[in-house]
């Protein structure tokens, strides 16, 4: 297993690699200049031009490239153009809003996205199963900016229960910490929780027509047991594949959750770094979202072990 | 590992971060009335005011830095820093003394060396600011109080200069700061405003706090936007980042903030319902919307065909699409000063009054020799004032018979192909929409759209020899109606030669909980004197 992981996060290099080319190349043919935003509307042509020499953005594309490649192999993300800051620190700064989001949301929908997964198998062609399945299809069209005003409208505005916006750090106290997430995680929840009900459901019908499930029953085992014991344990493969996958969607949809609830989380320092052209901080989060990704996937498989003994690597 | 060690882990780190939170400090209610909590209109993405020029970075720098002068609510430039000022008969050396007790937030007096510098460093940047440069013979201090300015011919409009409030203004900065390329940014930000910026508490893109500075002495004289004394009634101002208008809203009407700069004309009926929230015009100097034509490709370096523009555009289709029907958020503008400022005219203006006449524009259109080729039309969709605008410039042009080639994309993308002198085809351009503060609007002085001299004039590179003959005369006026006049004709020019295109004036509100008092209009957001109860 350890030499399974160790060979694994080696060849997360390569795709680092190619990300951060790709990453690289995009975004200097991207259209754009950030001399021209830095400058301010006003500024003369010739203001922006010295700012981008001063900026260093008219150098040969191999020159800067290997100079980015190279402060990164040295652990150096670089130096916001806009605020001066290290990539390293601005990301630091707001990893733990996006960070707390994110597990509040994975929490929640396995919290709920599987207990109603399960039930709608069980209670297939049921009332039941087809009202959480009609929920499912509903809290996956809707998109995550009309859940976040709706929710903000009726418990924030209209019953006073949660803050509208931002966000507290937990060492400021659990409390306060999770009051500001909690509208913000339904409201990115809502598609992940849909996806990971119908998955789970489909899981379960197969697990559910096994034989051994059959001889369960034969044998008088409780229902809870057949289903979240013996069933659940075997149709977890595919369940935790998709929430691995859904970290992806969860990291898109934290950009607009993020924006909606004003939480200073990385997917606003990403659209902002984007609109205003801040190419080493749009560098260093894509960067650090591959790294993530790829990290959960490993994750993902190493879960497998965890839930079914019969893989092994 | 197996299954049931990891399990108890995650529920072990659950705990922990359980527990790590028992109590949140609160604020006690005396705290939380001395600090005010703002939405500023964009983020403070970075704090060199010389460096960045954007209005967000000009209205956060003047509470952390003063200047020389301060325009007041009359348009005059007044005494800040300085005591007095003496200018020779000639008018060629202007010698300044600083009023005693000026302190930098790292407990250093303010000296003449630090004038010096940080002038040295603004005038590299600022348009005003060049032209004194260009005739400077020196600029030195005299003793740790005084400096002088010795120039090779008079500048009437040296304290405007220095008091103006169009970015980039002449804030004042220690010596050290001040020796940094005007083109490179500052690495720290030590004022002598009456607020101290926290840069431990500075998070870009989400907040920014400024905290009194206990040093500062103001002026004894009553504020007025820049001028006077500026006395601070609040502990910390927290300029808080709200991108999502409605969430701003929200926000306000929860009391979660105190005072949002700018809400946008949809969401002000709703602000308008709350009790606890007033609602008033922001800026009395407003804004003027335009859209610019490039002179150097055809069609539009054929005057007639930006005449013919002019002639079919009714702005009150602009400002509808910008403001919706609120008919108290703007006016028409026949001309390219502000409304309601000593130099506003309409002299010339009659090609945008009246009925719109589309036989006429098009005939003017087929006399520049307009053929159907394309006309790029760049627009920024991420900004409501240039989507608004292109929007109606894009119908404009189609009614015209025109081949609209609508290029729909960013500001930051707007910004860089504007700047792009090659043919539409090859990455050019022939329109794109902007805005300009009425501020900047109020004279030629920083005025830098409705300047003529070709490569060097704003983008779209405008040649207008008379033009620059009365903006040459402005600078050169002795007396307000010198002033006055030479408006007059710098108006007729620009719009006979079409500078570029005023769609109209407009308005926008600011918002703030009834807590809150001493809001005062103004070109910019203005802390001193607001105050805030419980």
């Amino acid at each position: 297993m350890v030499s399974y992981i160790f060979r694994r996060i080696l060849a997360t290099m390569p795709v680092m690699a190619i990300v951060a080319l790709f990453v690289f190349s995009l975004l200097y043919i991207a259209p754009g200049d950030p001399a021209a935003v830095i400058a301010g509307d006003q500024a003369s042509p010739a203001d922006v031009e010295r700012i981008r020499q001063a900026l260093g953005l008219n150098r040969p594309f191999l020159v800067q490239f290997g100079s980015w490649v190279w402060r990164i192999l040295h652990g150096d993300l670089g130096t916001s153009i806009f605020t001066n800051l290290p990539v390293g620190s601005l990301i630091a700064q707001r990893i733990e809003p996006t960070l707390s989001l994110m597990v509040i949301t994975l929490v929640l929908t396995l919290l709920i996205a599987v207990p109603l997964g399960v039930v709608a198998a069980w209670k297939a062609g049921t009332w039941l199963d087809r009202t959480i399945m009609a929920f499912a299809v509903f809290g996956f069209s809707l998109p995550v900016f009309v859940v976040g005003y709706v929710l903000a409208y009726v418990f924030a505005l209209h019953l006073e229960w949660l803050p509208v916006q931002g966000y507290t750090p937990l060492a400021e106290g659990f409390w306060p910490w999770l009051v500001n997430l909690i509208l913000p995680a339904v409201a990115l929840g809502c598609v992940y929780i849909a996806l990971i009900a119908r998955i789970t459901r489909a899981a379960m019908l197969e697990v559910l027509q096994q034989d051994y499930i059959r001889t369960a029953r034969a044998k008088g085992l409780g229902q809870n047991s057949i289903l979240f014991v013996h069933a659940l344990k075997n149709a977890a493969v595919p369940i935790v594949t998709v929430i691995g996958i859904g970290i992806a969607l969860l990291i898109g949809g934290a950009v607009v959750t993020e924006s909606v609830f004003a939480i200073p989380g990385l997917g606003r320092l990403t659209i902002d770094a984007i609109l205003r052209r801040d190419y080493p901080v749009i560098q260093g989060i894509v960067l650090l979202f591959s790294f993530l990704y790829v990290l959960v996937n490993l994750m993902v498989d190493v879960t497998y072990t965890l839930v079914d003994p019969r893989i092994r690597y | 590992m197996d299954r049931r060690t990891l399990l108890k882990g995650i529920a072990g780190v659950g705990s922990l971060a359980a527990t790590g939170g028992l109590s949140m400090p609160a604020l006690s209610q005396g705290a939380a009335a001395r600090t005010l909590r703002f939405v500023p209109q964009a983020n403070l993405a970075n704090f060199d005011p010389i460096w960045g020029t954007q209005y967000v970075v000009r209205n956060a720098a003047a509470m952390v830095w003063d200047a020389l002068y301060g325009l007041d609510a009359t348009l005059q430039p007044q005494r800040q820093m300085v005591e007095s000022e003496e200018v020779t008969d000639d008018g060629l050396t202007w010698t300044f003394r600083l009023r005693p007790g000026l302190k930098f937030h790292d407990g250093e007096p303010v000296l003449s060396k630090d004038v010096v510098a940080s002038l040295a460093r603004w005038s590299v940047r600022d348009p005003m600011g060049q032209m004194i440069k260009a005739i400077q013979n020196e600029l030195t201090a005299v003793d740790n109080k005084t400096f002088k300015w010795v120039l090779k011919q008079p500048y009437p409009k040296m304290m405007l200069a220095l008091g103006k409030n169009s970015t980039p203004c002449a804030f004042i900065m220690p010596e050290r700061m001040a020796q940094t390329d005007p083109f490179k940014q500052i690495a720290e930000y030590i004022g002598s405003g009456p607020m101290k910026f926290a840069k431990g508490e500075w998070v870009p893109g989400a907040k920014a706090m400024f905290e009194k500075f206990a040093d500062y002495v103001p002026r004894q004289e009553k504020a007025s936007w820049l001028a006077g004394g500026k006395q601070m009634l609040i502990d910390r101002v927290e300029w808080v980042v709200i991108p999502d208008p409605a969430t701003a809203a929200a926000a306000l009407q929860n009391g979660e903030i105190d005072w949002w700069e700018n809400p946008i004309p949809d969401l002000v009926p709703v602000l308008r319902k709350n009790r606890n929230i007033s609602v008033d015009i922001a800026d009395p100097l407003g804004n003027i919307g335009a859209f610019r034509m490039n002179h150097l490709h055809p069609p539009f370096n054929d005057v007639r065909a930006r005449r013919a523009l002019l002639t079919a555009l009714s702005q009150e289709d602009y400002m509808r699409a910008l403001v919706g029907d609120d008919t108290a958020l703007w006016k028409p503008l026949p001309g390219f000063f502000t409304p309601d400022t000593p130099l506003y005219t309409e002299e010339g203006g009659e090609i945008l009054k009246g009925k719109r006449d589309f036989a006429a524009a098009k005939k003017l259109l087929a006399e520049s020799g307009y053929t159907d080729q394309p006309v790029t039309c760049v627009v920024a969709q991420d900004q409501p004032i240039t989507k608004a605008q292109g929007d109606v410039t894009a119908d404009l042009l189609k009614k015209m018979g025109m081949n609209v080639d609508f290029v729909a994309t960013d500001w930051g993308t707007v910004g860089s192909r504007r700047a792009q002198k090659t043919p539409p085809g090859q990455g050019g351009w022939q329109m794109f929409h902007t805005w300009h503060a009425g501020a900047d609007c109020i004279s030629p002085a920083a005025y830098n759209a409705i300047r003529g001299n070709g490569d060097k004039a704003w983008f779209g590179w405008p040649s207008s020899a008379t033009v620059e003959k009365e903006v040459t005369a402005w600078f050169e006026a002795k007396s307000i109606d010198e002033e006055k006049a030479a408006a007059k004709r710098l108006n007729k020019a620009a719009l006979e030669d079409v500078i570029y295109a005023p769609t109209g004036f407009f308005l926008s509100y600011t918002a703030w909980r009834k807590n809150v008092s001493g809001v005062a209009k103004g070109p910019l957001p203005f802390f001193w004197g607001v105050s805030k109860s419980a």
